[in-house]
């Protein structure tokens, strides 16, 4: 499986949404990514990608785009 | 002196500030009251649809200085469930931000409006909205001050019935042991329907302090931003919210105003409640946990924050003017430490009691200052109280209380051939259904969450070929499978 390919299982699982409806996703924009999908959210790819987002990204993880550009920091290129 | 009194000598302190930047002092909730009084007619109900903004918290103010018996509810709530509240209890008025797309009528969404339906106050991005002839609805009893919800989202009608010598004496009796002043800035994104966010507000309105009121989360940047830029000196939440905390790494924040974490709404694990009394102690800072329930107003009791660490898993103590006991049944009292009892509460701020409709706000109280609080509880030799269960069938979801025999009602209603067990912890519910696949599971997830707003992390739906039952067809909630 791809970076890419387990971001996106990863979203799909956590906010009930198709491949498609990905793009554009914001926290706080949908009921379930909120607070508590959030820190699901993080906690999940923590465990999929082998690595400890710090604070300053959890905060930055703002939509479904900027988390690819977070998880760059860590070297995992998503694309 | 209540909290909700206009003070003269406050006029001048900042009262509420809000993210957007705009701050009103406690005199110019004064000057807004004087203009809408003569407006509102006292001894009548109001839906007030609740943001934390300076709106909601004016008009629910004036409410209470008014004699007019205020509802809190969120914003958000479903829009379903507003009409049948609306329809049960009849509000004159009906309060609720500019931009909301709230039916302030219960009548079915399209029709026209009834007659005399009109906008009589627009102020601070809030409207008052009055909702046709007045003349012929129930009356209210006279020391009714305030109604919330208890279980809020599973579509029960039931309402507390909060008097005013509830409010004020709860709010007296927290600025108490809290230690309050007017140099206190809490910086508060817990709901204002919820009894603990209200109680935030009440207590430091009694002192003239600053509320912070954001509409951000922990996890955005803006938070803490706001919290930094405005000098925040408290921050509260229920269990969940510590566990965003310390993810968060806020142990290593630079917070330097910072004084003060109060929790409450449901049992922290004592695993973080000894993390959180460490970080206090360390930075000279305090740790207080609180106990409470919508039925005594909002809060029953606390743990002094020198008591944070030594007592550790414990809520603590009775409020001032409060008491705990513990009862082995209706009659027989226990008296030796260490035994496990329902927790019983006295005191001022226990409420009237339920209402279900309208005319239920006639009734005077009916609990006479005593709670059978439907928590297991033990206490300690030195008095300190530890609760250890429920005694009824309710889980704390993310803070708020749900009732699990509500949860089978409602999805019984709904979707009548199959039989329903719903059972688990605080934050995880489990829900059985017999003749269910796994589609037909996440159908019903998808339809409850929705409907009562639960989190679907923390709902888990599965099939079960039968319900366990004793012979005269009771639920044995014991033997469904252990997670």
């Amino acid at each position: 499986m791809t970076n890419l390919e387990k971001y996106n299982s990863i979203f799909r699982r956590a906010f009930r949404k198709t491949d498609e409806e990905l793009p554009g996703l914001k926290y706080q924009g949908i009921p379930l990514w909120d607070s508590i999908g959030h820190m699901d959210l993080m906690n999940d790819l923590e465990e999929a990608f082998d690595i400890r987002i710090d604070t300053q990204d959890v905060l930055d993880f703002t939509s479904y785009e900027k988390g690819k550009e977070v998880l760059g920091r860590y070297g995992i290129a998503v694309e | 002196m209540n909290f909700y009194d206009i003070h003269p000598e406050y006029r001048n302190h900042p009262m509420l500030i809000e993210d957007t930047g705009q701050c009103v002092t406690y005199g110019d909730f004064a000057d807004f009251y004087h203009r809408v009084e003569t407006q509102l007619d006292s001894g009548r109900l109001l839906f007030l649809f609740c943001e934390n903004s300076i709106g909601a918290v004016f008009v629910y103010l004036s409410c209470l200085n008014r004699g007019i018996v205020p509802v809190l509810l969120d914003k958000n709530l479903d829009h379903d469930l507003a009409r049948q509240l609306i329809a049960a209890y009849q509000p004159e008025y009906v309060a609720m931000p500019d931009d909301s797309c709230i039916d302030p009528h219960s009548s079915p969404e399209g029709s026209t409006p009834p007659e005399n339906s009109k906008v009589i106050c627009s102020c601070f991005r809030y409207q008052i909205i009055q909702c046709g002839d007045a003349t012929t609805r129930s009356p209210l009893h006279k020391d009714l001050a305030l109604l919330l919800t208890t279980s809020g989202s599973t579509g029960s009608p039931k309402l507390v019935r909060q008097s005013r010598r509830n409010i004020a004496s709860n709010a007296a009796a927290i600025a108490e042991y809290l230690e309050l002043n007017d140099t206190e800035r809490p910086i508060t994104s817990l709901p204002m329907p919820y009894t603990f966010g209200l109680s935030i507000m009440n207590s430091h309105f009694l002192v003239g302090a600053t509320v912070l009121l954001t509409r951000h989360t922990l996890f955005e940047r803006e938070f803490w931003e706001f919290f930094r830029r405005e000098g925040a000196t408290s921050i509260s939440g229920v269990p969940y919210t510590f566990e965003m905390l310390k993810r968060l790494s806020f142990f290593d924040m630079e917070l330097p105003t910072l004084r003060t974490m109060t929790q409450a709404g449901g049992k922290l694990s004592p695993k973080l409640h000894r993390e959180f009394a460490e970080y206090a102690e360390r930075n000279g800072r305090r740790f207080i946990v609180m106990y409470g329930q919508t039925e005594a107003t909002a809060r029953m009791g606390y743990l002094p924050a020198k008591d944070a660490i030594r007592k550790c898993g414990s809520m603590g103590i009775a409020i001032p003017g409060g008491t705990f006991r513990l009862m082995e049944d209706e009659h027989t009292e226990i008296t030796e430490p260490d035994v496990v009892g329902e927790l019983v509460y006295e005191g001022e701020n226990v409420t009237m009691g339920y209402a279900q409709t309208r005319a239920d706000l006639a009734k005077g109280d009916e609990r006479g200052g005593v709670l059978f609080t439907g928590d297991m509880a033990k206490r300690d030799p030195d008095g300190y109280y530890y609760i250890t269960g429920r005694k009824k069938r309710f889980l704390k979801m993310f803070g708020k209380r749900v009732n699990m025999d509500e949860i089978e009602q409602m999805i019984k209603q709904q979707y009548d051939r199959i039989d329903i067990a719903c059972t688990g912890e605080d934050d995880h519910m489990r829900i059985y259904l017999t003749q269910a696949d796994e589609t037909f599971c996440s159908q019903v997830e998808a339809w409850i969450t929705e409907k009562t707003g639960l989190h679907p992390t923390g709902v888990r739906v599965m099939p079960i070929d039968a319900i366990p039952k004793n012979i005269s067809g009771k639920t044995i909630y014991k033997n469904l499978p252990e997670m």
